[in-house]
């Protein structure tokens, strides 16, 4: 490239560049930039006008200062003049200012757009392209709004050159993404599908990107690009390495646009036609084939670009899932780069052999390679390779081979990184209890995952192996005496003595026979820990003690002594010390009768999902996990197993063996125990019908919009609402669940709506949609009325929409100094609310900040001086007023204890907000 | 794509492009870690890591990386070679590029990643279309001062 223009002779800014480079000292930049940051503005405000040149140069170097980290608020009005600059590089420099510092001024945005409109009919493909780069990179609303409707008439125009024709698909597709709402394709649809048989083979790679997130969204209506895609295929996969110029790469023929092909054909079926399923079965196995050639370059790039459709045609075959010949060709393929010299190649194998492993026709294709994977495990010098192949590990576990690949994981472990060590004994104590024959192997196993890494044993998994220990009889007297052995090791693990507690205070008597671990020899081992362990553990161990008195009436004597003792019965912790109390007394005065009665051995536990299961889906996100639960019961539904259950009832959290305060699990469960343990994994569960206004789906929508917010046997209604200044917009969705239809379905809102369809089909679903103004504040929600005919009875549903005043929040950032000197002002007694409530879920900072934000307000950092408080801005905006609003939340962990208060330029706001966000924590 | 980002072995940005709407805080506090991320690891190390719910591809060019954010569902590969497409787009432009350049003419350097990408998708992967696109835009500011619109 000649030298014409590089920096375009801006030598201002070039010599402002190199006096940053030459500061010696973070100081000395910041001197340096804030002397031209008054130079700047100097000039800006100065009266003399300034000539465009000057105004580029000056604009550049805020933008210089921005990239560097720097706030910059000023300079968006000379941007925007820039932007109708007759010089282009001008006008380019403005459009670049504004796509990087996008400021939401509407005055400001008002005058972008138009300079946009000017340029979008300006018949100059340059100026076009520049302002659709310009709102492609900026994506907002407000540019939806003025240009989502233009912008498809200039993609499929027949006069648009190639240039602008790429750059409006993908500009449209930002769109497309940020308010899907705004742009419809309704008419244009079938000739965006024909861009795929453009000539310009830019043109289709650009296109195609729109087509695919449009296809994944509405596939019915884009479905005629699938044998559109398939041809293109064919033709790229079956030319010549150089028929296609310079969308040839490294010998391989238009790699970007063959793996976006590949990935389109994902949004589908695989296709019905079977010529076209013919010559897309063709093309994947010509891929294939390629594979095994050799290479026709030796550079990386050249292989990387062949991998790469490779892949996406790997993924495709597994997608369809229905090809028996290509899935265990494919996994083939896949052996070979296990053992490639390129990292990136064996990473991506591991990764893509995950999913193979998960198909019926390949799982035994993949277990051929176990041994290569178990070898990765050991020998690979990067963690997030060897982290792959622990994940295909487990992938591909099952009956046969559950032993080998447990022990090879549990040997791992010893060395493991810190960074995958809570996830691999997630999946080592998963696969031993979904595999395991017999379950003393299954208590080895979970045993020696605490000695080698108790710290990684989360609570799920040692509730776990109580629970299956408790429930199978054949496994008790093998997990007492292991246990036993396991406590004498001198330093044991916290985990292994809650372990050990439970399972001797149940189950001590069968190997009480022994001399070596009598009663007092077992009770000795468990107290000589006692004064090593945290409350709970102690807590723990004081109900095991009880137990023992029951079990073994030696002891009492020795037992009672120890609760009667200073520490225990003149504890300062409340729960120990009330526990040492009753304990006491309860041994002293209570018949042997009903002694024997009240500690009687634990019911079964109630059958349920692996809470590990669970918590491993929560870690790894949804879809990560592909390997079911065997005998997987009822999914979904996932109740935290909980071997405590007074937990939610008392602050405490200490583990009680007895359950005196509230009802045991019973084996038969009771209707009431899902709502009394709380659920910390699932996020909305369907709440349970009630009669008359049903409230509780109302306040799980405070902080979020979308969810289910009613579900009976046989109605659903989910809700999606997105709320903006003082208007809002509810989507309410009528599924029914049943396979008869709804006659007479009708809603009525004591505000006025569109009217539903009046007939809903079995299994279909009809939506509603509410426009919401907020005029002013309120407390009181809409109410909803739904009537339908089911089957002639006639069905009434009375809900409170999920409409509350936090909705109309808009966040708002503020310094900590501003934060105080507001607080101050709002320092009237009626302006401020109020609350201190107990913790009525845990309090996980990250829950809390998540809340925070759906609340609606700008979450504060480093404003208040207590880090573990939470500070809060935001406005609400009414039409008839801004009520402007800050937050101060104090969590107390100990005491798990909230105090929440609000402050607002308004009493019933203050209340309000304050009344509503008690609730959620 | 979610955002690019190049910077240099002493973890100063060079460029950042976002495709998807953040604020200004939640950027640098990605920047930060991820800068911090990359650089802890070790040459040989592969080029993809799992970062949050993304995929983070990234290559070392002499002093710069290149370091890219894709979904789940996105080509690890076919990124790297975005990666390598763009370098070979500035080395041309620039006539072997080096890190100076990307400092001093940081403009073009955004300019030419917008006719290659767009709202984090290829635009054009034809080296010659989207120098041609360049030089035509150089050209015109040559000349425009004189063709009123």
């Amino acid at each position: 490239m000649p030298a014409v223009s590089k920096g375009d002779g801006m030598r201002g800014l070039a010599v402002f560049i190199s006096d940053i480079r030459n500061c010696k000292s973070k100081e000395a930049e910041i001197k340096r930039i804030n002397k031209e940051l008054a130079n700047i503005r100097s000039k800006f405000k100065g009266d003399k006008a300034l000539d465009g040149y000057s105004k580029k140069k000056y604009v550049c170097k805020l933008l210089f200062i921005f990239l560097l980290g720097h706030d910059i608020d000023f300079g968006h009005m000379e941007a925007v003049n820039l932007l109708s600059s007759n010089k282009y590089t001008e006008k380019q420099i403005g459009y670049l200012f504004i796509s990087v510092l996008v400021n939401s001024n509407s005055e400001l945005i008002r005058l972008i757009n138009n300079a946009i409109k000017n340029d979008l009919s300006s018949r100059n493909p340059t100026f076009m392209c520049l302002a659709l780069h310009c709102i492609a990179n900026v994506g907002s609303r407000e540019m939806a709004e003025a240009f989502a409707g233009e912008i498809p008439r200039i993609l499929v125009a027949g006069d648009t050159m190639d240039s602008v024709k790429q750059s409006a698909a993908l500009c449209l597709l930002r769109l497309y993404k940020a308010s899907p709402d705004l742009v419809l394709m309704g008419e244009w649809t079938s000739r965006v599908v024909h861009l795929l048989n453009d000539q310009h083979m830019g043109v289709v790679t650009a296109a195609i990107s729109l087509i695919t997130c449009l296809s994944s969204k509405n596939p019915d209506e884009f479905k005629t690009c699938v044998s559109l895609a398939v041809s293109r295929l064919s033709r790229i996969v079956s030319s010549a390495s150089t028929d296609l110029q310079d969308y040839t790469y490294y010998f391989v023929p238009a790699p970007w646009l063959s793996c976006k092909l590949l990935r389109l054909l994902q949004c589908y079926p695989p296709p019905e036609d079977g010529a076209v399923k013919g010559r897309l079965v063709e093309c994947l196995e010509t891929i294939l084939n390629k594979a095994q050639e050799p290479p026709k370059s030796k550079k990386v790039q050249h292989s990387n670009a062949k991998n790469a459709i490779l892949f996406e045609a790997i993924s495709l075959i597994i997608h369809y899932d229905s090809e028996p010949n290509l899935l265990v060709r494919a996994c083939n393929q896949l052996g070979q780069f296990l053992q490639h010299r390129e990292t990136n190649l064996r990473y991506l194998a591991l990764e893509s052999m995950c999913t193979l492993a998960s198909s019926e026709f390949s799982h035994e294709a993949v277990k051929t390679h176990i041994e290569t994977v178990i070898n990765a495990l050991k020998t690979e010098r990067d963690v997030s390779v060897r982290q792959r192949a622990a994940d295909l590990l487990y992938a591909m576990c099952d009956r046969s081979n559950a032993k080998q690949i447990v022990a090879e994981m549990l040997s791992y472990l010893e060395t493991a990184d810190y960074s995958i060590r809570e996830e691999m004994v997630l999946k080592v104590a998963i696969l031993a209890e979904k595999y395991a024959v017999d379950y003393s192997w299954y208590v080895d196993t979970i045993l020696n995952l605490i000695r080698i890494a108790g710290d990684y044993v989360s609570e799920e998994v040692w509730y776990r192996v109580i629970q299956i220990v408790i429930n199978r009889d054949d496994v008790q007297g093998y997990a007492a005496k292991t246990v036993f052995e396991a406590l004498q090791a001198p330093a044991c693990h916290e985990n292994m003595v809650k372990v050990g507690g439970y399972i001797l205070g149940e189950f001590g008597n069968l190997i009480a026979g022994d001399p070596r671990s009598s009663p007092l020899v077992q009770f000795n081992l468990l107290h000589s820990k006692f004064h090593l362990c945290s409350v709970p553990t102690r807590a723990l161990l004081l109900s095991a003690y009880i137990k023992f008195i029951n079990l073994f009436p030696e002891t009492k004597a020795t037992i009672q002594e120890v609760l009667r003792s200073d520490s225990q019965i003149r504890n300062s912790d409340v729960e120990l010390q009330q526990r040492a109390v009753e304990y006491l007394k309860l041994s002293s005065i209570a018949s042997t009768d009903v002694l024997a009665t009240v500690l009687e051995e634990m019911p079964p536990f109630p059958e349920r999902e692996s809470s590990i299961l669970a918590k491993l889906k929560k870690k790894k996100g949804p879809g990560a996990v592909s390997v079911e639960l065997e005998d997987g019961k009822e999914r979904g539904e996932c109740v935290n197993f909980n071997p405590k259950p007074q937990r939610t009832s008392t602050p405490s959290p200490s583990a009680d063996l007895l359950g005196l305060r509230s009802t045991a699990p019973a084996s038969g469960a009771t209707p009431s125990a899902g709502s009394l343990l709380v659920d910390v994994f699932s996020e909305a569960g369907p709440s349970a019908t009630s009669a008359g206004v049903n409230d509780d789906g109302f306040l799980r929508f405070v902080c979020k919009n979308n969810g289910v917010l009613f579900e009976n046997q046989l109605l659903q209604i989910g809700i999606k609402s997105e709320y903006r200044q003082n208007l809002g917009r509810m989507y309410l969705f009528y599924g029914n669940k049943t396979s008869v239809q709804f006659v007479s379905f009708n809603t009525t809102l004591n505000v006025q709506t569109k009217t539903v369809e009046p007939l809903v089909e079995g299994g279909a679903q009809v939506q509603q949609v509410i426009n919401i103004e907020c005029l002013t504040d309120f407390i009181d929600a809409p109410l909803l009325n739904i009537k339908f005919r089911y089957g002639g009875a006639l069905q009434n549903i009375s809900l409170k929409l999920p409409v509350t005043i936090n909705k109309f929040f808009q966040p708002t950032e503020m310094a900590a100094a501003d934060f105080f000197q507001r607080w101050k002002q709002l320092s009237q007694p009626q302006q401020e609310a109020q609350k201190i409530f107990k913790a009525s879920h845990g309090m996980d900072t990250e829950v809390l900040k998540a809340k925070l934000l759906g609340l609606g307000t700008a979450l504060l950092e480093n404003v208040d001086p207590n880090p573990e408080n939470y500070v809060c801005a935001g406005v609400i905006q009414t039409k008839a007023q801004q009520v402007g609003c800050l937050l101060r939340l104090e969590p107390n962990a100990q005491a798990q204890m909230y105090r929440l208060t609000l402050r607002s330029s308004k009493d019933t706001v203050s209340q309000r907000v304050c009344d509503l966000l008690a609730e959620q924590f | 794509m979610q955002f690019m980002l190049l910077f240099s072995r002493q973890g100063k940005l060079r460029l950042q492009k976002w495709y998807v709407p953040l604020s200004d805080k939640e950027r640098k506090k990605i920047s930060r870690d991820l800068v911090q991320t990359i650089l802890a690891r070790k040459p040989k190390m592969c080029s993809f890591l799992e970062w949050r719910d993304l995929k983070i591809v990234y290559k070392r060019y002499a002093s710069l990386y290149f370091c890219c954010a894709v979904e789940d569902q996105d080509n690890e590969l076919i990124t790297l070679e975005i990666i390598h497409r763009y370098v070979e787009l500035l080395d041309k432009y620039f006539g072997s590029v080096c890190e100076l350049d990307i400092i001093f003419n940081f403009e073009k350097a955004y300019f030419i990643l917008d006719e290659f990408l767009l709202g984090g998708e290829a635009q054009e992967t034809s080296k010659k279309n989207v120098l041609k696109a360049i030089e035509q835009a150089d050209l015109l500011q040559e000349v425009c001062g004189l063709c009123p619109r």
